[in-house]
């Protein structure tokens, strides 16, 4: 299944989509594509796997941290692709999320290739612009992923309009201004900001940073195609690292709450 | 005293920031969307300071009297004698704080006003930035918070206290490697949600357009006053000009004003720690590969992945994985010359500076010093006496005295008699 029919499955049932992150690599490659799969089977309809990163500007403290934990437990690029192509055979469309230094560094043309060899669906991309991406681009016009840029509140008319115009797969608007984490209450920005991008595209929208329970789902999920969780996961197997079964469980708990907050919006 | 000065030259960057174009070259902006309308109103009110000249002549008055600009031009004869040409030191050493770096934060908080903006944030890494944006917050009457690797915070206690003293707030950053670059990423993270109220002062010419571009324009007069200084005392340009280069903010600062002098040879000197054949440097145009790191195009350490590697260099000024991308568009031309300078011949430098003229640079100028004497060599075997080689003494030593006692083993009664020159 691609993204956009994804999105367009969770359009025709009348709800938005789950998008659900998580790093690769932690607690260690294959007990993160444990937790990923269990993304899958609680409800989640596209997976976000992240490339963890030295450098990651854009992420809070609860990513960083596991980020972190999966370099030092040595993870590399191609065990981001395994699990890749672990979480994509089950069928649900698995996007990359990456800083984009790795990517330049392993080669664009070739990471595309390989990612679609992967069975991966496309990349999400929290520091390149569209306007500093020609060669992302056409890499992944060739290999038909997706491209998937960020718009903030901040973003101006004009670049809502260069940025969807340059997406496929769905545009990623980020709800708040600031990192990634969870936050006790959504964002009075997200509104306006999935309004102005709907204005200028077609492409579903999907809102991330701060989700962290079913009733804040369900309040993204009355405006939005997609609500994307990341940090709150990722909370959640911080918070089992003596006991893999027990946070497996509890990710599948968030989820089936998350998946019921997308649906009685 | 920046009159007449050339405003551009052959080797500046594109409206998007790329220096050498947008395929093979170096710059750019690979940020966060969130941050780029910041970046733009930046660059727009960057570009208009620039252009007014009461802004300008602001930023001139500011210099003069509170920074105590110009910096002279030093000619260090014994210098000269040992190594058969003339050597001539642009005094930053002397400097309000101790160092060129008071020029680039004077200008950004003089910039924050211009925007209305009322808290200033900044990245250190030895400290030295972080007391110098302390210093111009204070000036300004703006708040002011300063992240710093928590390695950094207790290797520069000192620094710490004196941030607080001038009423700035410091955060230790224990993230990643907890050092300078970390510290970078936090000031980023805090910018992201603070940004319509609070200016990033930037430390070095790195990072995101229009960082190495407003950053160079900040510290450009350290050359435009060198050479000026150079040519009504002794006619003639120099025939080499060097610097050391971490992030590289005090070598474009000398650099910028002798771009377009062809007959000028430019030097910048990487710290090459243990020695670049060894894991332990920050050499990074020397030894690192394309890659982007902190909002630029520029060389990196990494690894194959692209994971930033640790640098290492005894001057925690300098100990830096990146560097600007000026620097790489101008080793990638050819027009300056970049090598590394070990973390033993940087001392030596240090020691014979102190002994032959009176001055303790900082261990990053003592780079400068260490490589620039080999350069000189050369020229005074190739043109005899007249020779000329101008060096930027971008800071002075005293914050380095507990590394240079360890180093030397100072104030050990078995070693003090020991002349640390050899």
């Amino acid at each position: 299944m691609t993204t956009a029919t994804a999105f367009e499955k969770a359009r025709v049932d009348g709800r938005a989509a789950l998008v659900g992150y998580l790093p690769a690599g932690y607690p260690d490659v294959r007990g993160g594509i444990d937790a990923l799969k269990v993304l899958v089977d609680a409800g989640c309809d596209v997976i976000e796997i992240g490339l963890p990163y030295s450098d990651p500007v854009m992420d809070g403290p609860t990513i960083q941290a596991a980020a972190q934990a999966a370099l030092e437990g040595g993870v590399r690029t191609a065990d981001v692709l395994r699990t890749v192509e672990a979480v994509a055979a089950t069928g649900t469309p698995t996007l990359v999320m990456t800083y984009w230094n790795p990517v330049e560094k392993y080669g664009v043309e070739r990471f595309a290739a390989d990612l679609a060899g992967a069975g991966g669906a496309g990349l999400i991309t929290p520091d390149l612009t569209p306007d500093f991406a020609p060669e992302w681009i056409a890499a992944a016009d060739a290999h038909e992923l997706d491209k998937v840029f960020l718009v903030a509140p901040s973003s101006t008319e004009e670049r809502i309009a260069m940025t969807t115009a340059a997406c496929r797969g769905f545009v990623y608007a980020t709800a708040v201004m600031g990192v990634t984490g969870a936050r006790t209450s959504t964002s009075d920005l997200a509104g306006p900001l999935v309004a102005r991008t709907k204005a200028a595209t077609d492409l579903p929208v999907g809102v991330g940073l701060g989700v962290s329970n079913g009733d804040q789902a369900a309040e993204i999920a009355a405006y939005a195609d997609g609500v994307i969780v990341g940090s709150a996961f990722v909370r959640t197997l911080l918070d089992h690292a003596d006991d893999r079964a027990a946070g497996l469980r509890a990710l599948a708990a968030l989820t089936e709450d998350l998946a019921g907050g997308v649906r009685r919006a | 005293m920046t009159t007449e000065v050339q405003r551009t030259t052959s080797y500046d960057a594109d409206e998007q920031g790329w220096f050498g174009g947008a395929g093979e070259g170096f710059g750019g902006r690979f940020m966060p969307e969130a941050l780029i309308a910041a970046l733009d109103e930046l660059t727009v009110a960057w570009q208009d300071a620039m252009a007014d000249p009461a802004f300008v002549h602001d930023f001139d008055t500011i210099l003069r009297e509170y920074a105590g600009l110009p910096s002279p031009l030093f000619h260090a004869q014994r210098l000269s004698d040992r190594v058969g040409c003339r050597v001539l030191l642009k005094r930053e050493d002397l400097n309000h704080t101790g160092a060129h770096k008071i020029r680039n934060v004077l200008g950004q908080a003089l910039l924050t006003k211009r925007m209305g903006k009322t808290r200033v944030i900044a990245e250190t890494g030895a400290g030295q930035h972080g007391v110098a944006s302390a210093t111009a917050a204070a000036y300004f009457g703006l708040d002011c918070t300063v992240y710093m690797g928590s390695v950094d915070t207790r290797r520069q206690a000192l620094n710490v206290a004196r941030m607080n003293l001038l009423g700035a707030k410091v955060v230790p950053v224990d993230s990643g490697s907890a050092t300078l670059k970390d510290a970078i990423n936090e000031a980023m993270r805090d910018w992201v949600a603070s940004v319509d109220h609070t200016a990033y002062l930037f430390g070095t010419a790195a990072g995101p357009h229009p960082f190495p571009s407003l950053v160079r324009d900040f510290t450009r007069g350290i050359g435009d006053e060198a050479r000026a200084q150079c040519l009504e005392r002794y006619g003639v340009l120099p025939d080499a000009i060097a610097a050391c280069v971490g992030g590289g903010s005090n070598a474009i600062g000398l650099f910028t004003a002798f771009l377009d002098d062809a007959d000028v040879a430019i030097y910048g000197f990487e710290p090459g720690g243990d020695g670049v054949d060894t894991p332990r440097h920050a050499a990074t145009i020397w030894a690192g590969d394309r890659g982007v790191l902190h909002g630029a195009r520029t060389y990196v350490l990494q690894d194959e992945d692209g994971q930033t590697v640790e640098s290492h260099s005894i001057s925690a000024g300098l100990d830096y994985p990146g560097v600007g991308p000026q620097h790489a568009h101008l080793a990638a031309t050819g027009r300056a010359s970049y090598l590394p300078v070990t973390d033993d011949e940087a001392m030596q430098a240090l020691a014979l500076l102190s002994r032959t003229e009176g001055i303790i640079p900082a261990i990053e100028s003592a780079h400068a010093v260490a490589g620039a004497l080999k350069v000189a060599e050369q020229l005074a075997a190739e043109k005899g006496p007249e020779a000329t080689v101008l060096i930027n003494l971008s800071g002075r030593g005293d914050k380095d005295m507990g590394t240079a006692i360890e180093y030397f083993g100072l104030g050990d009664p078995e070693k003090v008699t020991e002349d640390p020159v050899g």
